[in-house]
């Protein structure tokens, strides 16, 4: 029986708490009596048999739909969009849990006849996907089947020839889709929801839709009124996609919503890795020594090595549910799912709350980390993994751990570079930068040219990082990161700490000389459920 | 050789014999001759007395075919053997001669206790090929039928193929049960099992008929079958053949298959054989195309056109698989 999530008071007897720093680890001492520990519940037990689940899924729709079996005919326009690069975090070992859904979805489409199949990953402004990631994603018998046809490929939102303006939302928000999914017969989304954030009308209305159709919910303004972003009840990003969801659904773009949840097996329950997921009372000498082993190895690799090292793992991530038919229906059933892994309780707000950042994102995988991408991780994810309020009070301190090297893809973030460069080396206030540079960006021929030819990131993309922890910063009387790089630290408007005790000496500028403190222990993913 | 042999040797020069040969041969029947005149010269016991007449001689037991004792091969000590050989022997050497690419693994994930591995069956290669591509641990907890009449017909082949590939005789010329109950015991055992349930190798590129073992087997342990499509193989080395020649090999497993409720072994053979072919077209047609011709019922048979020997044979050149394309996308 997995264990739930909890928060551990720490006292003179607690052991130095796991801090992810990068592609490497630190082991910190958190001061007695005024500090807590947020650990994630144990990984909840998957489903036995989930292709049998998943067809069973199909065949019992969710809300006012169908069955699948039932909605299919010979001679119908079906496309099949699925999450990704983004999702899940780590990528997953094999088999992934959207070939197990297409693939199940194809076989009803295969008992039917039907012929015309387009299959889209539903990329947004993310960076196209390769033939070994969209192979990993779809499986090869999937990706032999459509890809050489040309059946089987990347959104677009920058073909002006495939995008389709449906409407406008009351809040005069711009509807604008990819063309073949929109004028399908039927729409069926393929969705890995591994946070509450992900899903529901996201994936449409987000997932497949354009530049200017983005631009309505992905700004500072909604970003700043999403308390969390997390929380789809209280996030306006979810309330624009749900607006925009209506008009699709008006507009008469018939959809049929698949959505999965998975559990926070990230680094599995044995091998060398497992003792990332232990709490640190509970590792046995065995833990240790490959604990000490893995620091020791990864201190003497290079970090092109190390970043590989990481890069290459693959998360023994189980399903723990699948339903679908209706969105909304859909989505409600999938949120409760995710809580069911993530949401622990705690009580209170503290002064400082503390955070080990990891090598991934949703924006790096087989890539970089770069500076922005740390800020977006940290201000923007790992923040926002909350319900309720902050687990730091407002005016509180931010502490997170990475190196923060000045380093990017120079392929996957072109745009990532010139804004790092240029933009905030002028402002980092998100409003400023929003309005003085953020159309330039958007609309610059060479990143759209990067974006849809090679395997860039939009334009824009930077921006929305940005954006992506404005409510953060809006909340936050100071941010420092602990054994980051002096220079990348200050760029991004933040200050760097050599070691954890420095950075809670700078703290007490802020917060006074004896702070309560929150850490987050995380990953495996966690959410506070702060009253 | 006597000098009367040699004259009428020469004399008789039958059928265009060599007199050379035809001296050499009447020479050997001189020197049996002489062996059986010492065998009667020798008494009892040190030769066997002759049989007396009217008694039914006791017939002799056999050791090797199906009767062959292959539990030695099953000891720890030949399994380490095994291990190492197929390990540092025959997955090199199938490397090198047929450069396997393996397809369907996935659909293995999460099958728990024994199988049985069913493949149609185009050559000797098959059977390393699946020693070297089926995933461990079966991989080493494996037996294999084998034609009892081929692999077990003397005593040098016969304890090689026990101990190099772990094979377990299967009588293919008689009916009978010691095959099947030998095979069912080690199932039973945890042992995974791997048979060609076409019964021999292809004489003509396409494939036979299923037989039942395969069905029956999975029915009486309660086990399932998973169905393996060979291609490539009788390219290496068809029947007939005797030196292998370099060419690619695929291997695609299926999805594991469970007898149905009341489905008898000939209907759920013939369910395998189906699988099997359709494990082909998804190879030539792709996979979507193949999953809708196994719903519509027209998944091209394994045995081929219903046409004439020759046409058939003519056909199955024109058949090439979808090939994987060469990556034109950078690696990043």
């Amino acid at each position: 029986m997995p264990r739930p999530g909890f928060v551990l008071d720490v006292d003179r007897s607690t052991p130095p708490v796991l801090f992810h720093h990068g592609e490497g680890f630190r082991l910190e001492k958190l001061p007695a009596d005024r500090s807590r520990i947020i650990y994630p519940a144990e990984p909840i037990e998957p489903i036995a048999d989930p292709v049998g689940a998943i067809r069973h899924a199909l065949a019992n729709p969710l809300g006012d739909a169908a069955p699948l079996a039932a909605q299919l005919l010979a001679g119908m326009k079906l496309t099949i969009c699925f999450d990704d690069i983004s999702l899940p975090l780590p990528p997953m070992k094999r088999p992934d849990i959207r070939q197990m859904v297409i693939e199940a979805v194809l076989d009803l489409a295969a008992a039917a006849g039907v012929d015309d199949v387009h299959l889209i990953a539903a990329l947004a402004l993310h960076r196209r996907m390769t033939e070994s990631e969209l192979r990993h994603a779809v499986g090869d018998r999937v990706y032999e089947a459509f890809a050489p046809s040309g059946a089987l490929y990347n959104h677009d939102a920058e073909d002006p020839d495939n995008l389709l303006e449906i409407g406008t939302t009351k809040h005069g928000e711009v509807v604008e889709i990819n063309k073949r999914a929109a004028e399908s017969d039927l729409l069926v989304y393929v969705n890995i929801n591994l946070v509450s954030m992900d899903g529901g009308w996201k994936s449409t209305a987000t997932g497949l839709s354009s530049y200017k159709s983005l631009k309505h919910h992905h700004n500072v303004k909604t970003m700043q009124a999403s308390t969390s972003f997390m929380d789809r009840h209280k996030s306006e990003l979810h309330h624009s996609n749900w607006r925009m969801g209506e008009v699709l659904k008006s507009s008469g773009v018939k959809i049929f919503q698949i959505e999965t949840t998975m559990n926070n097996n990230v680094f599995g329950t044995d091998g060398p890795m497992s003792v990332l997921q232990k709490r640190e009372w509970e590792w046995t000498a065995r833990d240790r020594m490959t604990f000490l082993a893995m620091q020791k190895g990864l201190d003497r690799i290079s970090p092109r090595m190390r970043r590989q090292a990481f890069q290459s793992w693959k998360a023994p991530h189980a399903m723990t549910s699948v339903q679908a038919g209706e969105v909304d229906a859909v989505h409600e059933v999938t949120t409760a799912n995710v809580f069911r892994q993530h949401l622990v309780p705690v009580e209170g707000q503290t002064d400082i709350l503390t955070m080990g950042l990891p090598y991934i994102s949703p924006y790096n995988v087989n890539s970089i980390l770069n500076p922005v991408l740390v800020m977006c991780l940290g201000l923007g994810y790992f923040f926002n993994l909350y319900r309720g309020k902050p687990p730091v009070r407002e005016g509180g301190v931010l502490i997170m751990s990475h190196p923060t090297p000045w380093e990017f893809h120079p392929v996957h973030h072109p745009s990532y570079i010139d804004f790092f460069e240029q933009v905030l080396s002028e402002t980092t206030d998100p409003l400023v930068l929003e309005e003085k540079f953020e159309k330039q960006f958007a609309e610059d021929e060479w990143y759209r040219h990067l974006y849809r030819t090679s395997y860039a990131y939009h334009g824009v993309h930077p921006f929305y990082m940005w954006y992506w922890g404005s409510h953060a910063m809006q909340h936050l009387g100071r941010v420092i990161i602990v054994g980051g790089e002096e220079r990348s630290v200050r760029r991004l408007g933040f200050q760097p700490a050599s070691t954890l005790q420095d950075a809670f000496e700078m703290a007490s500028d802020v917060v006074g000389r004896e702070p309560t403190i929150t850490h987050l222990h995380n990953p495996p993913i966690l959410m506070a459920d702060v009253t | 050789m006597s000098p009367k042999a040699t004259e009428l040797t020469k004399r008789l020069p039958v059928n265009g014999v060599s007199a050379a040969r035809s001296a050499s041969m009447m020479a050997k029947v001189a020197s049996a001759k002489a062996r059986n005149a010492t065998k009667a010269a020798l008494p009892f016991p040190l030769t066997p007395p002759p049989v007396p007449a009217g008694v039914e001689p006791r017939e002799k037991k056999s050791t090797t075919g199906a009767d062959y004792d292959t539990d030695w091969a099953r000891s720890y000590p030949a399994r380490l053997a095994r291990v190492m050989l197929v390990q540092g022997l025959v997955r090199p050497a199938v490397k090198a001669i047929a450069s396997p690419r393996v397809r369907g693994l996935d659909r293995l994930n999460g099958l728990e206790g024994p199988v049985i591995f069913a493949a149609n069956h185009h050559s000797h290669v098959d059977t390393p090929l699946l020693l070297a591509t089926i995933p461990e641990p079966r991989r080493h907890r494996l037996v294999i039928g084998a034609g009892a009449d081929y692999f077990f017909a003397n005593r040098l082949t016969a304890p090689l193929s026990a101990l190099v590939i772990g094979a377990i005789p299967i009588e293919r010329t008689k009916v009978t049960r010691k095959s099947a109950d030998q095979a069912a015991a080690l199932i039973d055992e945890g042992w995974s099992f791997l048979i060609f349930p076409e019964g021999g190798r292809s004489p003509d590129g396409w494939g036979q008929p299923f037989r039942g073992g395969a069905a029956y087997l999975a029915t009486r342990c309660g086990v399932p079958v998973v169905p393996i499509h060979l291609d490539g193989t009788g390219r290496i080395l068809r029947k007939g053949k005797s030196l292998p020649q370099r060419s690619v090999a695929v291997v695609t497993f299926g999805a594991p298959l469970h007898p149905a409720e009341g489905e008898d072994s000939r209907r759920f053979a013939a369910r395998l054989e189906r699988e099997v072919a359709s494990l082909s077209d998804e190879l030539y047609s792709g996979w979507y195309e193949a999953r809708k011709h196994a719903h519509a019922g027209t998944t091209p048979p394994l045995q081929g056109p219903d046409t004439g020997a020759w046409r058939k044979a003519w056909t199955v050149g024109d058949r090439t698989p979808r090939r994987k394309r060469k990556a034109t996308w950078p690696e990043l």
